[in-house]
């Protein structure tokens, strides 16, 4: 009882304090007994793999779901939430992965959003001169007058925060928003926090990624399969290595073993191929590249410099202006994806759940997309219900699918899990061209390290891999050659792995250039 | 601390609580259909409800509906009348539906479909004494050509231009309405009547009172062979969305656009192809309905069946069979309808029974249960 009453006072003392919170869903007890306790004006690091329970436990906070047991107090008085508006009524605001915007509405009309004030005439230049200043004041740098669909992510989600912000939430909870941003969007994100928790708000931080959470945060609570496994350790007190052990449970391996081999036969050339983005500008402007089958050849470049649209191009899924595509010897450029498909080309595409997947159709569905129409699956013009299954089955088996059974909805999967899908889909028959768009993102250690061998497998397996990844370490480790790409043009290869001149050619300098400066310095 | 749990009255200790999950796997074919007939039973009680406020009698007023509807076999088979047209417009509507292709436009194709039929005899494209046989497959190909053209229009324009087919086939519903009415004013009328002259026997679909001869008990009785033709099209739709490798890439396209063109599915194809059978299905239902009903081509020869027929694909979900059931019942509101005029008794009904069914979706969704409350610790 002593012990209870002390943790009690010292719970009173926290921004928020929540104990023993346990909820359950069908089939799963998602938070058991959880204690979590965030301080003012520190950023607080939730980490934990896919389904530990970090978003449940934090939808608990900000009101979306209702704990089974345990209480939560807010600077020491005990609240109960029934939606998150009551949340964001005792100071929680909470920016989820996936943002609430409206995308045809300017940024302030956003925020405006579901307020009491304005009441009847929308004085917008007063509310937008409010918004301006209060984004001044802690670094969030958008213009209150564009329109939503205007905006890059990194700067839909600085609406997201103005957002919370403006409704007085001093205790922001960001759900993995590193997740879906540019390296530079994340340095930008990074100072922007560090400029709220100055200014007194407290953050918690919900991430898996380790080189982000030691970065940013001043303590961490690590929780796996809904327990806390370590609760609120400073982050100066733990490693790098220490956390990842709390998170799996067991020691990653981060050096990853690559077998030495000769690459064969050219499976990809892609000679001077230029193309428009969807708002029809130019996003490739004749990009040269080669891959052979048995290599991994990496493509380096910050978000948005024309990897989708190179990896559409390859596919079959963008026209190209100009240039050829050419695998395996053949022409394909401009030919439907089929043509693609039939060639052996797989591609595991960057969104998952707009393009990878069909997020209400079954396990089975999903992953007999692109063989239902051979045999055995495939049986005239049926398809073969039982042949279909057993397929499924036995994906799920090999590939370690975590699912109740293969009817289940996709979209009932976590992330990880659907990743595996598209794996097990895209892999299994041995592709002779894999296109793999950022394969680990937002994935956890395990699965990260599971989809790196299933790479490298492919690579020794004689695939011609082209992997595109805003990872660098992920890119050293695994690729045979690099390449950057800057503004829809490569600015060179690199097969020793330099960081440092990778690193100039994704800002935009290219080999040439780094060469002739060296030589230049030398003299 | 033990206060924590969230409770209604939190004084009254109620032992057991209300608890909603949803639903992590689709629940089984017996309890949707369970459901459904729950909710028309419910829907009955309540629609009993509002006849007694009115100062009616529910229960004469019900047994008057059920004898109009399904009191006799003589009844029933004007019911199976009303159902036909309704069969074949909702798996109309429903393989339209499976891809996320908006038809509204059934009732124009119905219209098309019956002006082809028409074609065969007034064009004319056979002589009167053609045999029976040949004479009703022609008009049903005819009818069902001039459907799927009718709904190829809408479906070409969208997958070429991206035209919003629920404008377009809605549109197109006035202009088969009014080019029907220009042959039966215009070009086909009988004496200044709007109408055709009836057609000859020999393109009559067969009858039930046909075979009175043989058969005494069929004496009278109106059902016709388009019941036939609804039974094989509720099996094909069904072998086609559930079976097939088209139906496959119908759900996937349904589900999922960007997905299946990633997975090398031509979407736009396939988007002309299921308006084009879409359209031949409703073709069919007004080919049925003038060569099976009226035998002759005139106005107003549906009271709206291609638009009923949306609200029937999506209360039997898509199911075809299904589809083939709820038809009979919205068949026998419509002949109710006729028989208890003066009140809108059945037009109430079919409102409540909607709602309902519309309703009891949730049911499909979501799990409810109690759950006994765990004792609180202190």
């Amino acid at each position: 009882m002593m012990d209870q009453d002390n943790r009690t006072q010292e719970c009173e003392k926290n921004e928020v304090c929540m104990r023993g919170i346990v909820k359950h869903f069908p089939g799963v007890l998602a938070n058991d007994h959880i204690d979590f306790d965030l301080r003012a004006g520190e950023v607080h690091a939730l980490l934990g793999e896919n389904g530990a329970g970090k978003s449940t436990l934090m939808n608990v906070l900000a009101g979306l779901y209702r704990q089974d047991e345990g209480v939560i107090l807010v600077n020491g008085r005990e609240v109960k939430f029934n939606s998150p508006r009551d949340a964001i009524a005792a100071g929680i605001g909470m920016v989820h992965q996936h943002f609430m915007l409206v995308p045809s509405q300017s940024v302030t009309e956003n925020i405006l959003l579901g307020m009491d004030e304005p009441r009847f005439r929308l004085n917008l230049p007063y509310y937008e001169a409010k918004i301006a200043q209060m984004a001044a004041e802690f670094g969030l740098h958008v213009d209150p007058k564009a329109k939503i669909w205007q905006l890059s992510v990194g700067e839909q989600q600085r609406v997201e925060l103005l957002k919370m912000l403006y409704r007085g939430a001093g205790i922001l909870i960001m759900d993995e928003p590193t997740a879906v941003l540019a390296p530079k969007e994340i340095d930008d994100l990074f100072n922007t926090l560090r400029s709220m928790t100055d200014k007194g708000k407290s953050i918690i931080f919900i991430s898996h990624k380790l080189h982000e959470v030691m970065a940013i945060s001043d303590r961490v609570t690590v929780l796996r399969k809904g327990k806390v496994t370590s609760a609120g350790i400073r982050i100066e007190d733990t490693s790098r290595t220490e956390l990842a052990n709390l998170m799996v449970g067991r020691e990653v391996i981060f050096r990853i073993d690559k077998k030495e081999q000769e690459p064969g036969d050219v499976i990809l050339s892609v000679n001077n191929i230029h193309a428009e983005n969807n708002k029809g500008l130019n996003a490739l402007n004749g990009v040269t590249l080669n891959v052979r089958a048995g290599e991994i050849v990496g493509l380096a470049g910050v978000a948005g410099n024309g990897q989708r649209e190179l990896a559409d191009v390859i596919t079959g899924l963008r026209k190209a202006t100009e240039g050829q595509i050419i695998i395996a010897g053949e022409d394909i450029t401009n030919t439907p994806p089929k043509v693609g498909i039939r060639k052996g080309v797989s591609h595991i595409p960057e969104d998952r759940t707009h393009v990878g997947t069909a997020p209400n159709l079954s396990v089975t569905d999903n992953v007999i997309m692109k063989n239902y129409t051979d045999e055995p699956i495939g049986k005239g013009w049926m398809v073969n219900d039982d042949a279909a299954l057993k397929y499924a089955r036995e994906l799920k088996a090999a590939f370690d699918i975590i699912v109740p059974t293969v009817n289940t909805s996709v979209r009932l999967l976590s992330g990880g899990n659907l990743q595996k899908v598209i794996l097990a889909r895209e892999i299994s028959k041995q592709p002779e061209l894999l296109i793999a768009m950022q394969p680990t993102r937002g994935l956890d250690v395990g699965a990260i390290e599971g989809v790196q061998r299933l790479l490298l497998l492919q690579r020794e397996a004689g695939s011609a891999v082209l992997l595109v990844s805003e990872e660098l370490e992920e890119l050293l480790s695994l690729s045979d050659r690099i390449y950057v790409i800057y503004e829809g043009e490569i600015m060179g290869e690199i097969a020793d792995g330099d960081m440092e001149k990778i690193g100039l050619m994704m800002t935009g300098m290219r080999m040439e250039d780094i060469r002739l400066q060296g030589e230049k310095s030398n003299e | 601390m033990s206060e924590a749990k969230m409770n209604l009255s939190p004084k009254k200790k109620f032992p057991y609580k209300l608890k909603i999950e949803p639903r992590l796997n689709n629940p089984s074919g017996w309890f949707s259909s369970m459901l459904s007939f729950l909710a028309v039973v419910l829907a009955l009680l309540v629609g009993a409800g509002i006849i007694a406020m009115a100062g009616g009698e529910p229960w004469r007023a019900y047994a008057h509906i059920a004898r109009s509807s399904f009191g006799s076999v003589g009844v029933f088979s004007d019911t199976m009348v009303k159902a036909i047209p309704l069969m074949l417009t909702g798996l109309a509507c429903t393989i339209a539906f499976r891809m996320r292709l908006w038809n509204i436009g059934a009732e124009g194709q119905f219209f098309i479909g019956a002006w082809g039929a028409s074609l065969v005899i007034l064009a004319p494209i056979l002589p009167e004494e053609t045999p029976k046989w040949i004479f009703i497959s022609v008009m049903a190909i005819v009818g069902m050509a001039m459907g799927a053209i009718y709904g190829f229009v809408p479906g070409f324009l969208k997958a070429k231009f991206n035209v919003n087919e629920i404008i377009s086939t809605l549109m197109l519903n006035y202009i088969a309405v009014e080019w029907n009415n220009y042959f039966i004013y215009a070009k086909w009328s009988e004496g200044g009547f709007q109408m055709t002259k009836v057609f000859p026997k020999n393109a009559w679909l067969p009858r039930l009172a046909d075979y009175a001869k043989e058969i005494p008990q069929f004496r009278g009785l109106t059902m016709h062979f388009g019941l036939v033709f609804a039974i094989i099209a509720a099996v094909v739709v069904w072998l086609i969305l559930y079976k097939s490798q088209w139906g496959y890439e119908i759900r996937l396209i349904g589900d999922n656009p960007k997905a299946a063109e990633y997975a090398g599915i031509p979407i736009a194809r396939n988007i002309i192809l299921v308006m084009s059978l879409s359209g031949a299905l409703a073709g069919l239902a007004g080919m049925s309905e003038i060569t099976g009903v009226v035998h002759r081509l005139q106005g107003h020869i549906s009271p709206g069946y291609g638009f009923t027929a949306i609200i029937i694909a999506w209360l039997a979900k898509l199911n075809p069979f299904a589809v083939l059931l709820v038809s009979v019942l919205f068949g026998a509101l419509i002949l109710a309808g006729r028989e208890i005029q003066p009140s809108g008794v059945p037009t109430m009904i079919q409102g409540v029974i909607m709602v309902f069914l519309i309703a009891s979706d949730f049911f499909m969704r979501y799990r409810i249960y109690f759950a006994r409350r765990k004792e609180s610790k202190s």
